[in-house]
């Protein structure tokens, strides 16, 4: 048994310090990794309540519901029909939760229909589409036009 | 669309208040009543589906996604490509998409071309080549279908970001990690759509769930005919276009 | 930072207008090239016994090993968290390249260099710890790991398991930059990297930079000791840069001929980046200048016969630009895959930064640093008889 060492005391050595070196690295990562890492696969479970846990800044139509029923069931006669609140009103999150803590401005009709309803090639034939300026000229479109019952 | 996102990160912790509200006597995305408040990742698999036969480029979505999601400038989680196909020149479209769409698109109605819209977010991979490059598991296929980053484990390498076909990832310019679409994670899990279905005045963008037996998409996928971008890159995209023209890279 | 925004060609997606990958990532393959170079020049000598390159066997590991430590460096000043990078080794993702490199690197660095430098020097170290005084004394001693046995017993057990480790070490130096390859080789998002060709090539370019920069170090040492050249051993380190240089360079034509040939959707948009935005970086270059002219220079030396002191100026030259073109092959990989969009119907540009984490300052001074950390080394384990550089 000696005779196979003779010769190789530093590389017991070597050995001893590459065995401690590997023993620390995995103390190391007892200690740091995330605890239940890997419980759904390779990641931190964590995370997924993390990125949950964020609160929503649109409410959501149906939120609006609850308290502006009248509008609600008069646009859904027309063609706004699917049109949802806050693509127009913009996000009302904060406003459907405490009405007082936010307050919502209205649009400026001048500017927002044309976004969608100004004529163009790329939008599909069958969408309303108007030249605004040949349509209306200088004219706001909500002073002909209600938003939430659109057709004339 | 006046408020500063500043003002809506502070109303932080509010949520279940919200929740609540949302929850109230409402119809989740998928056309059926939530039995309760307790969301279970294994009773879904999230998807979207896309008509471009219905979108007209007001770029709703854009502003919707950056508002709810704190998008930071320059980059996009979600964004609309406006192509301009000449029947014959099929490989050579003219492609256009000023600040992602941000701001709907100006007028062109340029003669003798096929136009349309292709809105674009992260397609959900089921084989997501991002994941499989991520050296260190900080993104990920949630049990549920969608592709997260948590971001208090990601190093911002960017080999994500190169491993995307699609465009989709960024490093966040302030807080260094990997930054995409999340589904609207933190909404889909309370019952409420993403933020971009939500906008879109025209029903173009769907969010689907085919785990849900009573979903549209099922329907929709039987249907029409349907394509997902870059098919030969096999990720297993979740993103179904209608109608999507073969020109659309 | 705030530069001007990048110059759009054409239509990216929003997102690729901004480079995600900078200077910096083109300076670490670079840099891990020059390290697999070094190292196959040392095994030549130990164990395929080419006695002729015999006298630079100890300068290869010492040059191998001053870069393999600064290699890390780069990826540390890009990473967006570099105090998470400890992640990579506690939860490596098994189908990530860049994690399982991690492993690579550190088996190499570790079990390979470190323990052959460490195995060839013992001796050396055990007398210096004898020898030295003060805090050369301290470090010496503890290199020598308690051990002060250098009878011809144990000399002979750290020859043959030096020899085994040399061995190891070759499919290892292999796997470190083919490693690399594969990194960019593996992306099939990003066809300008996605070949099978990709590990292959960036082996054969890495031997040919870590030739040239051993090449050009032994010169510049010599020099400095004031010490005449081995030419024997000078001449047949120039063969080998040829040898390998025409392997590398017939790959790559390969590369491009098969390219050129399937003109698959891609090729289009790659063809018209090469020929505009990369044309100095990739014709002018790696090409011509780096590629080309140092094959035709040492191809001369072996056809004419020609003096010792042209020779050398041959070799200095050759070298010179064959490192110039090597960078410029990372650089057309790394930066040229990020020019041209996803879509292939556009082109972004890049704008280097000069001062900020990401710029061009500290690209040049991490490719300085490993000649101070060599010149270190030299002084600490000098790989010739005679001490002092």
């Amino acid at each position: 048994m000696r005779r196979i060492f003779e010769g190789s005391e530093h590389l017991i050595r070597l050995a001893c310090v590459a065995v401690i070196v590997v023993l620390v690295f995995f103390a190391i990562r007892h200690a740091l990794v995330p605890p239940e890492f890997g419980k759904y696969g390779h990641y931190r479970p964590g995370s997924l309540d993390e990125i949950a846990a964020r609160t929503p800044v649109f409410a959501g139509r149906e939120a609006c519901a609850a308290c502006h029923d009248d509008i609600v069931t008069a646009k859904s006669k027309g063609p706004h029909a699917n049109v949802g609140c806050e693509a127009c009103h913009g996000p009302l999150g904060r406003h459907a939760q405490d009405f007082t803590s936010q307050k919502p401005v209205l649009p400026d009709t001048a500017k927002l229909c044309v976004i969608c309803h100004e004529a163009d090639s790329a939008k599909p034939k069958t969408f309303p589409q108007v030249v605004s300026r040949e349509h209306a000229g200088d004219t706001a479109c909500g002073v002909c036009h209600n938003p939430h019952q659109p057709m004339i | 669309m006046d408020l500063s996102r500043r003002e809506l990160l502070a109303a932080a912790g509010k949520f279940i208040v919200l929740s609540g509200a949302a929850l109230e006597a409402f119809e989740s995305p998928s056309g059926a009543l939530a039995a309760d408040s307790k969301y279970r990742m294994a009773d879904h698999w999230w998807a979207m589906t896309i008509d471009i036969q219905k979108c007209i480029g007001c770029g709703n979505c854009v502003r919707a996604c950056a508002l709810e999601n704190d998008v930071p400038e320059g980059f996009f989680r979600t964004w609309v490509e406006r192509y301009e196909v000449n029947g014959e020149d099929m490989e050579h479209p003219h492609v256009e998409s000023p600040a992602g769409g941000m701001q709907g698109f100006p007028v062109r109605n340029t003669p003798g071309v096929k136009s349309f819209f292709v809105p674009k977010l992260c397609n959900h991979c089921a084989h997501s080549p991002c994941v499989q490059s991520c050296p260190v598991g900080a993104t990920y296929v949630s049990p549920d279908g969608v592709v997260l980053v948590d971001q208090q484990y990601c190093v911002g390498c960017g080999y994500c970001v190169q491993a995307c076909p699609y465009g989709c990832r960024y490093l966040h310019p302030t807080k260094h990690v990997a930054d995409k679409c999340t589904l609207c994670y933190h909404r889909i899990t309370k019952g409420l759509t993403t933020a971009c279905c939500e906008a879109c005045p025209t029903g173009a963008r769907r969010l689907a769930d085919l785990k849900n037996p009573r979903d549209p998409v099922h329907e929709f996928l039987r249907v029409n005919a349907v394509q997902v971008l870059k098919p030969e890159m096999a990720t297993g995209a979740k993103v179904f276009y209608k109608d999507l023209d073969g020109s659309v890279r | 930072m705030h530069t001007l925004p990048p110059v759009v060609q054409g239509f990216m997606y929003p997102n690729e207008v901004q480079l995600t990958w900078s200077v910096l990532i083109v300076l670490y393959p670079f840099i891990t090239g020059l390290v697999a170079g070094a190292f196959i020049l040392a095994s030549l000598a130990r164990v395929f016994h080419i006695v002729a390159v015999q006298p630079i066997y100890r300068l290869s590991l010492l040059t191998a090993l001053a870069f393999l430590l600064v290699a890390p460096l780069p990826l540390q000043l890009h990473l967006g968290h570099p105090e998470r990078s400890l992640e990579m080794y506690m939860t490596p993702h098994r189908t990530s390249a860049m994690a399982m490199f991690g492993f690579v690197y550190l088996w190499y660095l570790l079990v390979v260099l470190l323990l052959e430098i460490w195995l060839d020097y013992r001796k050396d170290i055990v007398l210096s710890a004898s020898s030295r005084k003060g805090v050369m004394k301290w470090i010496y001693s503890a290199l020598t790991l308690g051990s002060r046995n250098i009878d011809a017993k144990s000399l002979h057990v750290d020859d043959r398991v030096g020899w085994m480790v040399t061995l190891i070490g070759i499919p290892s130096a292999f796997l470190l930059h083919g490693y690399v390859g594969f990194i960019f080789g593996s992306v099939k998002a990003n066809p300008w990297w996605s070949t099978p060709l990709m590990p292959v090539v960036f082996l054969f370019s890495a031997m040919v930079s870590g030739i040239a920069v051993v090449l050009l170090v032994y010169q510049t040492v010599t020099y400095i000791r004031n010490r005449p050249i081995d030419m024997a051993c000078l001449d047949t380190v120039a063969k080998y840069l040829l040898y390998i240089f025409l392997i590398d360079f017939s790959l790559e034509m390969l590369d491009l001929v098969h390219r050129m040939y399937e003109a698959s959707e891609s090729f289009r948009t790659l063809d018209f980046m090469v020929h505009t935005q990369l044309f100095m970086s990739q014709i002018v270059l790696q090409i011509i200048l780096g590629t080309l002219v140092p094959v035709a220079l040492l191809a001369l030396v072996q056809v004419v016969k020609l003096g010792e002191i042209l020779r050398r100026r041959i070799y200095t030259l050759a070298a010179a630009l064959t490192l110039i073109g090597i960078f410029a092959m990372r650089w057309n990989v790394v930066i040229g895959g990020q020019l041209f969009s996803k879509s292939f119907l556009g082109y972004t540009t890049y704008k280097m930064a000069f001062a900020a984490r990401e710029g061009l300052l500290p690209a040049i001074g991490l490719m300085i640093l490993p000649f101070l950390i060599l010149w270190g080394l030299l002084k600490l384990l000098p790989p010739w008889a005679e001490q002092k550089v």
